[in-house]
């Protein structure tokens, strides 16, 4: 619950911090007061506790459980509840809607909704990320099944293509997540996880670094900039992972976080000690 | 140019503004999603008044978070959606409905911007996102209707002081800043893919 709200009001600091160096870096007059209007409203949604966006987004979870952690099989249902009293008391705005009767159903759970991603490991502790995600952001999304001849020159165009063909309508600067192989789902799936990474950390890997580094400057150069308006800031951040392959298969996908980029975490330890890992409680 | 514009806005005030402009509203601001677009066209059809007026005010794409606090509607956060979901249906409530200044995020198409030349309006971007800046400028609800649709797609009548920063993205001479940057960017994209270091093939 307590996630929810600060994952609805409060920025992680590297997100605030990489806003900050886009304000100070950019050049265009236009593209700063939008960066003004963000740093301001950063400012104030921390100020009054209330969700720095209006769409507070379709929310997921991320889990990393551990397997000696007694009542796994209860955690799902607790997390619907802690969605509908977010929904609330932050509050959320309702956002799940039935696809095939158009209701909403008010409380911001539904069919597969929340989104509940496991991973378990050995150990006692439940890990919970928190990850709630706009629409704006989300219907930019693109997925390519590229041909393996098109190499890395063809997944560099398809995430250029794509970062112009969404314009302001992600709400530039954004942050990329680029996810390659595995298969349509997996590429996706691992584009949005590459999301949650923060930004001022490096990637491991250094050939995936350096390709991470050239689609960010490539991307900045195309001159999209804050809310499409033109300017240098188009993206915070790009973030690769990849899954291997189908020989036949290039599975390219393009996850976009908006410039308000909610994430929040906390690991619970087998003794219920709760200890927050994005924000200062 | 930083503008002050108060409501109700003439078809002069929105022909004097040009792309890049950055104006502050003041006065009344009436929000109109999806499904409030499509239910406006509808009355139209079928010759139903609307229980609001939209002429010559600005017509915000907003689904707002707002909680009722006593007896009167609270704004908490009313940031912008995004515009191009409502293109289809535009270019007929600038017509019909006398509105003056869409407001937004995304940019919208070729018939909305028809429509602006045509009956003398235009569109400006308000920081995507931003919310609660907008809340904070959101004196006041004057009104609500068609609640029956859900909170984010209900009609709200919003009393607005400085109200912005609005950037003018589409004026009403035809000139589009997101077309102007996009066509831009689309003739960079060759130039930067070409001579990719990590390139294996």
């Amino acid at each position: 619950m307590t996630l929810l709200r600060l994952a609805a009001v409060e920025l992680p600091q590297d997100v605030k911090d990489a806003i900050q160096e886009a304000y100070r870096k950019e050049r265009s007059p236009i593209g700063k007061t939008q960066l003004e209007a963000i740093l301001e409203n950063i400012r104030l949604a921390e100020e009054v506790g209330i969700p720095l966006c209006q769409d507070t987004g379709l929310v997921s979870f991320y889990l990393k459980a551990g397997s000696n952690v007694k009542g796994l099989d209860k955690v799902e249902e607790a997390l619907r509840r802690a969605v509908r009293r977010a929904t609330l008391e932050v509050p959320l705005r309702p956002n799940a809607v039935d696809p095939l009767t158009q209701k909403n159903t008010g409380d911001n759970t539904g069919r597969y909704v929340p989104h509940v991603h496991w991973r378990i490991f050995d150990g006692a502790n439940l890990e919970i990320t928190v990850f709630p995600k706009g629409g704006g952001s989300e219907n930019v999304s693109a997925l390519k099944m590229m041909k393996p001849n098109e190499g890395f020159n063809g997944l560099k165009k398809f995430v250029i293509q794509s970062v112009v063909r969404a314009s302001g309508m992600p709400c530039p600067p954004t942050i990329l997540g680029v996810g390659i192989g595995g298969g349509a789902d997996i590429a996706m799936e691992v584009a949005k996880m590459a999301l949650l990474r923060p930004i001022n950390e490096p990637n491991p890997d250094e050939t995936v670094a350096n390709m991470e580094g050239e689609l960010y400057e490539a991307v900045n150069r195309t001159g999209i900039g804050p809310m499409g308006l033109g300017g240098n800031s188009t993206t915070l951040a790009v973030k690769i992972d990849y899954a291997h392959r189908h020989p036949a298969s290039y599975p390219v996908a393009v996850a976009f976080q908006c410039w308000a980029a909610r994430r929040a975490t906390a690991r619970i330890t087998s003794n219920g000690e709760v200890e927050y890992l994005t924000h200062k409680v | 140019m930083n503008l002050e514009l108060r409501t109700p806005i003439s078809e002069e005030d929105i022909r004097k503004l040009k792309v890049g402009d950055v104006i502050y509203i003041t006065g009344t601001v009436l929000t109109a999603r999806d499904a409030a677009h499509r239910r406006m066209l509808q009355y139209l059809k079928e010759k139903r008044a609307l229980p609001f007026s939209l002429a010559c005010l600005p017509l915000y794409h907003c689904g707002p978070l707002a909680k009722k606090v006593d007896d009167e509607w609270k704004v908490l956060a009313a940031g912008p959606t995004t515009s191009m979901r409502m293109e289809s249906l535009e270019n007929k409530v600038i017509k019909n409905f006398g509105v003056r200044l869409i407001i937004g995020k995304g940019g919208m198409g070729k018939k909305t911007e028809e429509a602006m030349k045509k009956f003398g309006a235009a569109y400006g971007v308000y920081t995507g996102g931003t919310a609660v800046l907008a809340a904070r400028q959101i004196k006041k609800v004057k009104q609500v209707e068609w609640l029956d649709l859900g909170m984010p797609e209900a009609v709200w009548m919003f009393e607005v002081e400085a109200f912005g920063p609005v950037t003018i993205a589409m004026d009403s001479e035809g000139n589009n800043l997101f077309d102007e940057v996009r066509i831009e960017a689309e003739k960079r994209i060759d130039k930067l893919i070409k001579g990719s270091s990590l390139d294996s093939s």
